[in-house]
């Protein structure tokens, strides 16, 4: 089935067919508009599901929390500083190991108030215990949102999953949408195997208890092995989905966009990609060799393939749309703890939901092109902020 | 130019993993699932037989359930477990618990 959708409500969509149990949300833009069709769709009695109205992002996730312990699956969405109010559940969740799917239209911190995007709020919550993709188009958020369920129960993973989706950009933004009707999805995903425990009724037991010192480190080392083996998964689960439903979204953890003889890589994530694939193809148009790895996934973090991708190029650029104040942007910090050698410019652009161009790419790339070329990538220690209008 | 994640043991490790996590993520309801807590008391509740008007107040407000209580009768702490709080002695009517000083 083909449908021209927004991204958020390809993301209800895509809930729907992995037939949800229990959701519950409270409303922030730009996710409203995920809960509100997912409310319809309960309404009308399309979607199977408890939806559980809260007073709060807090209880919100408190209740998918509850629900997923009982062996539900379960789905919440959120934004900014709606994520920042669960944050203490956010780590609950992923500490107990419960395969919860939450969808963040991703949205810039107050103040001031700023209902835009950029990829800071997502990127908070990076060292909690969650996968983190983030979608580059309305089809990838449907697929990431389906696909993140067959990743977060898998056995050998158990771990949550975030799926990212730029607020506005992708959120309310419409297109044509290749969707697996619902019968193919649930030969693909079967109901949830209650994994790794059950909470019923007459089975008391509790999750976390006190405990010696050396089971919190035990189960952070055991959650970490989780994550790493999360990466071949999500190969798998993404290579296998789209041999069934063949959408063509890229698979795996990172994608690679004319990176064969590039001399050159940009580095980024989220839905700026495509401006940065136009960016690249008039780079190339005029002999520069560049490409781009567009991170599908921040968290499992692609260390080998990113490593692999900057081993062979000369230098890297990171395009960053996040910021760690008092250190560098946030992916380019990432980037650089992994290059080796490698020189790596981290360009923090878009925050806050400015506009950046192609051809602010452009000249972006071919800026630090020329400056490694002049010997000056040594200097690429301290982030750029790209504000053209101030001068 | 393609990596491969795949180690050969991935599903013994993920199950070595999944039972780790039953065993010390969860524990059962019994008594002291976090141990011998009464080491943690710093100050000991005494009841007074003397004072006790054997309402049960106390048994009713102690937040770790060591005191155990019959109508009627005067109330008992369980000492390997009471915290050392004070809660039963500020919540007593007659001022009939003292919190004396552990060791003394
Ligand atoms: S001191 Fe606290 S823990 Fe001990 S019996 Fe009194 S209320 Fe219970
Ligand atoms: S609250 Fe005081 S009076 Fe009442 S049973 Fe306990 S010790 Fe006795």
């Amino acid at each position: 089935m083909k449908k021209v959708l927004m991204g958020s409500h390809a993301v209800a969509e895509a809930v729907r067919r992995a037939r949800v149990e229990v959701i519950s949300a409270y409303p922030i833009t730009p996710q409203t508009v995920i809960v509100e069709k997912l409310a319809e769709m309960v309404e009308r009695g399309e979607l199977k599901a408890k939806y559980v109205r809260v007073e709060s992002e807090h209880s919100a996730l408190a209740v998918v929390y509850g629900s997923s312990a009982s062996g539900a699956r379960v789905f919440t969405a959120t934004s900014s500083h709606g994520l920042l109010y669960m944050y203490e559940m956010l780590w609950w969740v992923a500490n107990s190991r419960l395969p919860v799917v939450m969808a963040v239209a991703t949205r810039a911190i107050g103040p001031p108030w700023n209902i835009h995007t950029d990829h800071i709020d997502a990127l908070t919550i990076r060292d909690a215990g969650w996968i983190i993709g983030f979608a580059e188009s309305v089809q990838e958020a449907f697929d990431m949102t389906l696909q993140a369920y067959k990743v977060a129960e898998d056995r050998r993973v158990l771990l949550p999953v975030m799926v990212a989706l730029d607020g506005f950009i992708i959120s309310h933004t419409s297109e044509p949408v290749v969707m697996p009707e619902e019968k193919e999805v649930a030969e693909w995903l079967p109901p949830r195997e209650p994994l790794p425990f059950r909470l019923e009724p007459g089975k008391p037991f509790a999750v976390g208890n006190l405990g010696p010192d050396s089971v919190t480190m035990e189960l952070r080392w055991n959650s970490w092995r989780a994550a790493e083996r999360a990466k071949s998964v999500i190969q798998e689960v993404s290579v296998e989905y789209e041999k069934r439903f063949s959408t063509g979204t890229p698979t795996g953890l990172v994608e690679k966009y004319k990176v064969d003889g590039a001399k050159y890589l940009a580095i980024s994530t989220g839905a700026w990609s495509g401006d940065v694939k136009e960016a690249v193809d008039a780079l190339r148009e005029e002999g520069y060799e560049v490409g781009l790895a567009r991170l599908r996934y921040m968290r499992p973090f692609p260390r080998e393939e990113l490593q692999e991708l900057l081993s062979s190029v000369k230098a890297a650029v990171v395009l960053d749309r996040s910021v760690s104040i008092g250190h560098m942007g946030i992916l380019g910090s990432e980037v650089k703890s992994i290059a080796g050698r490698t020189p790596v410019k981290d360009v923090i652009a878009g925050l806050g939901g400015v506009d950046v161009s192609y051809e602010d790419f452009a000249s972006i790339l071919k800026g630090a092109v020329e400056e490694h070329e002049a010997g000056l990538s040594s200097e690429w220690n301290v982030a750029e902020w790209h504000m053209p209008w101030v001068t | 130019m393609s990596v491969k994640y795949l180690p050969s043991d991935l599903n013994k490790e993920a199950e070595e993993d999944l039972r780790k996590i039953r065993e010390k993520l969860l524990s059962l309801p019994a008594p002291g699932a976090s141990g011998p807590t009464g080491s943690w008391r710093l100050y000991r509740p005494e009841i007074s037989a003397a004072k006790c008007v054997k309402c049960g107040i106390c048994w009713l407000y102690c937040p770790e359930d060591v005191i155990s209580w019959v109508p009627r009768e005067l109330p008992k702490i369980d000492y390997t477990y009471c915290k050392g709080c004070g809660l039963c002695a500020n919540v007593c009517p007659v001022k009939a618990i003292d919190m004396v000083v552990e060791g003394e």
